[in-house]
C-alpha cells in the first residue's frame, strides 16, 4: 500500500515515451496531458543532455577541479618561504600614531587616500561622508548621505570628487565644492544601481568611471556622467565584498573578492571571469594587488590572508597564526610590497613580511574592528579607520619603540635595534 | 515587519497575523451547518471522507465573502498554498481548480500557526518511510534531499531509521481509509514545508553548472609560469623598491608625518624645476613608471621630440583619453584621433602595421570605447622596446640624473614637544576648478602646499 495509489489515476501508454505506465494528470500551458511519472521528471529537467542528470554534471564539475588542482600543483616547484630564505629578516617594527581624526559619530567603515597624498575621505555607519585634510586633521567637506551604512567611499583621481554609497544600493558621486555656503549633497550624481548594497566602489583611471561591487553577487563598470552601464561581471554566487584595479600597463582587469570564498579576476573589456581562487574557508572580505601587478592578497573571515599569484595561477603563500582566531577584513601593501597590512575583528592591526610570511608587528589601540586598513598613495604613512568612531593615521618608525598612545598619554622610550644595511 | 523574533519582554512575538485570520476562515468552512459540504470521495479503489470539489470551495468564498469568481480563486489559492487544504488528485501541484477535483481540510496538527517545528530530523523520518515503503519511490528532488540530510545528520541515522520502520509498523494497524488520509495529510504537510525544486530551479542549476564547467575546462587549458619563476620576481621587486619605501627605509629630506615638515611632498610635486634622485632612479624601473609620472612623461616627450617619434607618445595619450573618458565624447575624440594620427597624409602620422591599421580603420565606421585598443597597444610596445630603452642611455636622462638633488636629512626638532606649524594646501579641486577656468585638462593635481589658507 502506498502513495502512488493517489498519484496513478489512470494506466495507460504514455504520451511521451509510449509505455505502459501509471499516468500523471498534468497540465502543460493549459492543455491536460497524460505523462508517466519518469517522463514528467525528465521534463522537469530540461537543460541537461541526454544521459545526463544533477549528479552527473556535479560529478564532472568535481573532476575538473581535481584536475585543476593538479595541473597548478605540477609547476610549483618552490614555496616563498624557501625562495625568501636569502634576504635578512626585518627587525622591530614599533609604531605611533600621528594624527587621530575623531569626527564620526558611529563606526568608520570605509576610508580611501587622495592622490595628493594628504587627504582623506572616510564614511561612517551614520551616513556621513567627510573629507579631511589628514596631515592638518582639518574637515574640509561633509556630506550626509540618505541612507546609513556608507560602505564603500572613493576619491576620484583628480580630487575633485568623491563617491560613495551603501544600503541605499547605489553609487553617488559628488563633486566637491569650495564654495562654502553651497550644498554638497545639491551637486550630487547618482551614477550606479544595484539590487542590494553597495560594498565597494573604485574610479578607474579617470574621474569618468567607476567600477563597484555590490551585495548582489555583481560588479559593474558605469560611465559617471550619463549614469550608463558599461559593463557588468556575473560570476559571484554570494555577495562581492571588495575589489581592486590592477595597477598593470593596460589597466584592463580588477580583482574582486566575495562570500563565496572566491576570489575572481575579471577583463574589464569583455566582462569575462579570467582566473578564478577556491581556497579560502570562509568570506573574503578584502582584496589588494600586490604593487607589481602580479599577485593580489586576500583577507578573510577565516582569519587568514592569502597570497595569489596570477602567473603561477596558484596561491603561493598564507599569512597566519594560531593566535590569531578572528577574521581580517581589510589588507594593504606596503609601497615596495614587502610588508602587508591587515586589520582584524578582533581589534588589531597585523603587520606581515610578504616574502618570509612572518608577523612583524601586531598593533594595538583601536578599541572595536579595524574596518579598513589604507597605506597613503607614496607609502609614507597608512591609516587605519575602527568601528569605535575614530581612525589613526600611523607612521612606522623603524628604530625606536615607542608606547601606544591613545590621545592622552605619550610616551618614548628608546630600544636598541639591530641596523639595516 | 521586523526582523526579530522576540518581543520587548523576551515572549516569543507573534508571526505572521494572516495564518490567525486564515484558520479563522477554515474552521467556519467546516462548520457543519454553514460551512461546506463534504462528501465521500471515491479514488480508484478507496473510499475517501470528507472530501470536497474545488468548485464547492470557490462558490463558498464567493458567497461568503461577497467577492468575484477571480478573487475566490485567488484567496482559496492561498489556502492550499499554505498548507490548510491540500489536492487528493495531483498532491505535488498545490494549485486550487475550481472544478471537481477533490481536496481535503489539513488536520491542524499541521497548520502553520502550530509552529511545529519541521525540523531535519521529522523530514529525514518521512523520506526514511518512503523509501522503505518502496525503493526508488523518492522523486530526484527528494533523494538529494535524502542523502543530503544522511551525511548532515549521520549520527542519528539509526534512530531515524528505527522510527521510520515502528510509524510503518503502527500505520499498517489502521483501517485503510484512515491509513490513507494520513499519509496525504503528512505529503501535503511535507510539501509546504520542503517545496519540489521547481523545473526553473532545475534549469537555472544545470546553466550554472553548465558554465563552471566551461571554465573549468579553460582554466586547465591556461599557460601557467613555474613557481619558482614567479617568487624570485617578488623578491627582485622588494629589493628594488626598499629604497623608495618610506615605510622600510625612511624617506629624505623627513617624512612629514613624523616631522610635520613638508619638504619631502614639496619636492616631489609635478611642477619642481629639479626631480630627486630617487624619483629619476625609477623611471628606469620600468615604463609604467616613467608615464605615470608626469614630469618623467615630459622628459620622455622631449626625448622623441628629438628623434622625430612624438607622435607615437601623442597617439598614446590620446588613445588613454577615449578609453577613459566620457562616453558621449567618444565618437568625436575617436574622429579626431583618427585626423591627426591615422588618417594617410596625417601632420602627426603613426607608424601602424597594415593589419592593425586595417581592424582599427574597420573599427571606426563604429567607435567605441576600445576601438583605439590594438593600435594603442603596438604603438605603447614599440616605444617600451624601442625608445625608451634608448631613452634611459641617452645623455638627455643621464644629465637629469646627475643633476638630480639627493635632499638632506632634516634632523627631528631638537625640543620635541615644540611642533612645527601644519600648513594646509589648496585643495585639489580648487586648483582643477581654476585650470578648467582656463580651459585646461583635468588631470593635474597641485601640491605645491606654501602656507596658504582654504
Amino acid at each position: 500500500m502506498c502513495d502512488q495509489t493517489f498519484l496513478a489515476i489512470t494506466f495507460g501508454p504514455c504520451d511521451n515515451c509510449s509505455q505502459n505506465k501509471p499516468l500523471m494528470n498534468i497540465y502543460l500551458k493549459n492543455e491536460p496531458i497524460n505523462y508517466c511519472s519518469l517522463c514528467v521528471e525528465l521534463m522537469a529537467c530540461q537543460g541537461l543532455a541526454k544521459g545526463e542528470t544533477i549528479h552527473t554534471l556535479k560529478a564532472e564539475s568535481e573532476t575538473l577541479k581535481t584536475k585543476l588542482e593538479e595541473e597548478r600543483a605540477k609547476l610549483h616547484d618552490v614555496e616563498l618561504h624557501q625562495v625568501a630564505e636569502k634576504i635578512e629578516a626585518l627587525g622591530q617594527f614599533v609604531m605611533k600614531t600621528r594624527r587621530t581624526l575623531k569626527g564620526h559619530g558611529n563606526k568608520v567603515l570605509c576610508v580611501d587616500w587622495c592622490r595628493d597624498k594628504r587627504r582623506i575621505v572616510s564614511s561612517s555607519q551614520d551616513g556621513k561622508v567627510i573629507v579631511w585634510d589628514a596631515y592638518t586633521t582639518n574637515k574640509e567637506h561633509a556630506v550626509t548621505m540618505p541612507c546609513t551604512w556608507v560602505m564603500a567611499c572613493a576619491y576620484a583621481p583628480s580630487g575633485c570628487a568623491v563617491a560613495c554609497g551603501g544600503l541605499d544600493n547605489k553609487c553617488s558621486v559628488y563633486p566637491l565644492s569650495l564654495d562654502k555656503n553651497e550644498n554638497l549633497a545639491a551637486k550630487k550624481k547618482s551614477v550606479a544601481m544595484h539590487t542590494n548594497y553597495l560594498s565597494s566602489c573604485s574610479f578607474t583611471n579617470s574621474d569618468m568611471q567607476i567600477l563597484t561591487s555590490s551585495g548582489d553577487g555583481t560588479c559593474a563598470l558605469w560611465d559617471v556622467e550619463s549614469g550608463q552601464l558599461l559593463q557588468s561581471f556575473h560570476g559571484h554566487s554570494a555577495d562581492v565584498l571588495s575589489l581592486n584595479l590592477a595597477p598593470s600597463e593596460t589597466g584592463n582587469t580588477f580583482v574582486s573578492g566575495g562570500c563565496d570564498k572566491k576570489a575572481n579576476v575579471w577583463d574589464m573589456r569583455s566582462g569575462q571571469n579570467v582566473q578564478s581562487f577556491e581556497t579560502h574557508e570562509s568570506d573574503i572580505n578584502s582584496v589588494k594587488y600586490y604593487p607589481s601587478g602580479d599577485a593580489f592578497a586576500t583577507g578573510s573571515d577565516d582569519a587568514t590572508c592569502r597570497l595569489y599569484d596570477l602567473r603561477a595561477d596558484r596561491e603561493v603563500a598564507i599569512y597566519s597564526k594560531e593566535s590569531i582566531i578572528f577574521g581580517a577584513s581589510s589588507v594593504d601593501f606596503s609601497l615596495s610590497g614587502r610588508l602587508l597590512f591587515a586589520g582584524y575583528n578582533d581589534y588589531t592591526i597585523n603587520v606581515w613580511d610578504v616574502l618570509k610570511g612572518t608577523r612583524v608587528a601586531i598593533l594595538f589601540g583601536h578599541e572595536n574592528r579595524v574596518s579598513t586598513v589604507r597605506v597613503s598613495p607614496d607609502g609614507t604613512a597608512f591609516c587605519s579607520g575602527s568601528w569605535d568612531n575614530t581612525f589613526d593615521l600611523r607612521n612606522i618608525l623603524y628604530g625606536f619603540a615607542l608606547y601606544w598612545h591613545q590621545g592622552l598619554y605619550i610616551g618614548v622610550l628608546h630600544h636598541p635595534v639591530m641596523s639595516v644595511p | 515587519m521586523t526582523i526579530n523574533t522576540l518581543s520587548q519582554d523576551g515572549v516569543q512575538r507573534q508571526q505572521m497575523p494572516c495564518l490567525t485570520k486564515m484558520e479563522r476562515m477554515i474552521i467556519s468552512m467546516q462548520d457543519p451547518d454553514m460551512g461546506i459540504k463534504l462528501r465521500n470521495q471515491r479514488l480508484l479503489i478507496t473510499v475517501i471522507p470528507h472530501a470536497m470539489t474545488g468548485l464547492d470551495i470557490v462558490e463558498w468564498l464567493i458567497k461568503k465573502c461577497s467577492i468575484s469568481d477571480e478573487e475566490a480563486l485567488h484567496v482559496g489559492q492561498l489556502f492550499v498554498k499554505y498548507g490548510y487544504i491540500y489536492p487528493l488528485k495531483e498532491p505535488r501541484n498545490l494549485i486550487l481548480k475550481a472544478d471537481d477535483s477533490s481536496y481535503r481540510f489539513q488536520t491542524p496538527y499541521y497548520w502553520m500557526s502550530t509552529r511545529w517545528p519541521a525540523s531535519e530530523l521529522d523530514y529525514a523520518i518521512y523520506l526514511a518511510k518512503k523509501n522503505i515503503r518502496k525503493q526508488g519511490e523518492l522523486i530526484e528532488y527528494e533523494k538529494e534531499c535524502y542523502n543530503a540530510l544522511h551525511k548532515r545528520i549521520n549520527h542519528t541515522w539509526d534512530f531515524v531509521v528505527m522510527q521510520a520502520r515502528e510509524q510503518l509498523r503502527a500505520s499498517k494497524q489502521r483501517r485503510k481509509g484512515d491509513r490513507i488520509v494520513l499519509e496525504c495529510q503528512e505529503q501535503a504537510y511535507w510539501l509546504v514545508n520542503r517545496p519540489p525544486v521547481s523545473p526553473e530551479h532545475y534549469k537555472l542549476t544545470t546553466l550554472t553548472k553548465n558554465t563552471i564547467i566551461e571554465h573549468n575546462r579553460i582554466s586547465l587549458a591556461r599557460n601557467r609560469v613555474k613557481s619558482s619563476i614567479c617568487l624570485e620576481s617578488y623578491v627582485k621587486y622588494c629589493e628594488q623598491y626598499q629604497p623608495h619605501d618610506p615605510i622600510m627605509q625612511g624617506c629624505l629630506p623627513s617624512n612629514p608625518w613624523i616631522t610635520d615638515d613638508i619638504m619631502f611632498w614639496n619636492m616631489n610635486s609635478e611642477t619642481v624645476a629639479l626631480p630627486t634622485k630617487l624619483r629619476v632612479e625609477r623611471w628606469s624601473f620600468s615604463f609604467m613608471e616613467l608615464l605615470n609620472d608626469q614630469m618623467g612623461r615630459k622628459e620622455f616627450l622631449t626625448y622623441l621630440e628629438k628623434e622625430f617619434s612624438a607622435e607615437n607618445l601623442c597617439f598614446w595619450q590620446a588613445c588613454e583619453d577615449v578609453r577613459h573618458g566620457e562616453t558621449a565624447k567618444i565618437p568625436e575624440k575617436v574622429d579626431e584621433v583618427y585626423k591627426q594620427f591615422l588618417a594617410p597624409g596625417a601632420s602627426r602620422w603613426v607608424n601602424i602595421d597594415s593589419k592593425t591599421m586595417e581592424k582599427t580603420l574597420e573599427g571606426l565606421k563604429r567607435p567605441h570605447r576600445f576601438v583605439l585598443d590594438d593600435a594603442q597597444m603596438h604603438i605603447y610596445f614599440l616605444m617600451k622596446k624601442d625608445s625608451y630603452p634608448r631613452y634611459l642611455k641617452s645623455e638627455l636622462y643621464k644629465n637629469l640624473l646627475a643633476r638630480a638633488i639627493v635632499p638632506q636629512e632634516t634632523k627631528k626638532s631638537v625640543f620635541p614637544f615644540m611642533r612645527r606649524q601644519r600648513h594646509s594646501s589648496p585643495s585639489p579641486a580648487l586648483a582643477t576648478q581654476t585650470a578648467e577656468d582656463d580651459g585646461k585638462a583635468k588631470y593635474s593635481n597641485s601640491n605645491s602646499g606654501t602656507a596658504s589658507r582654504l
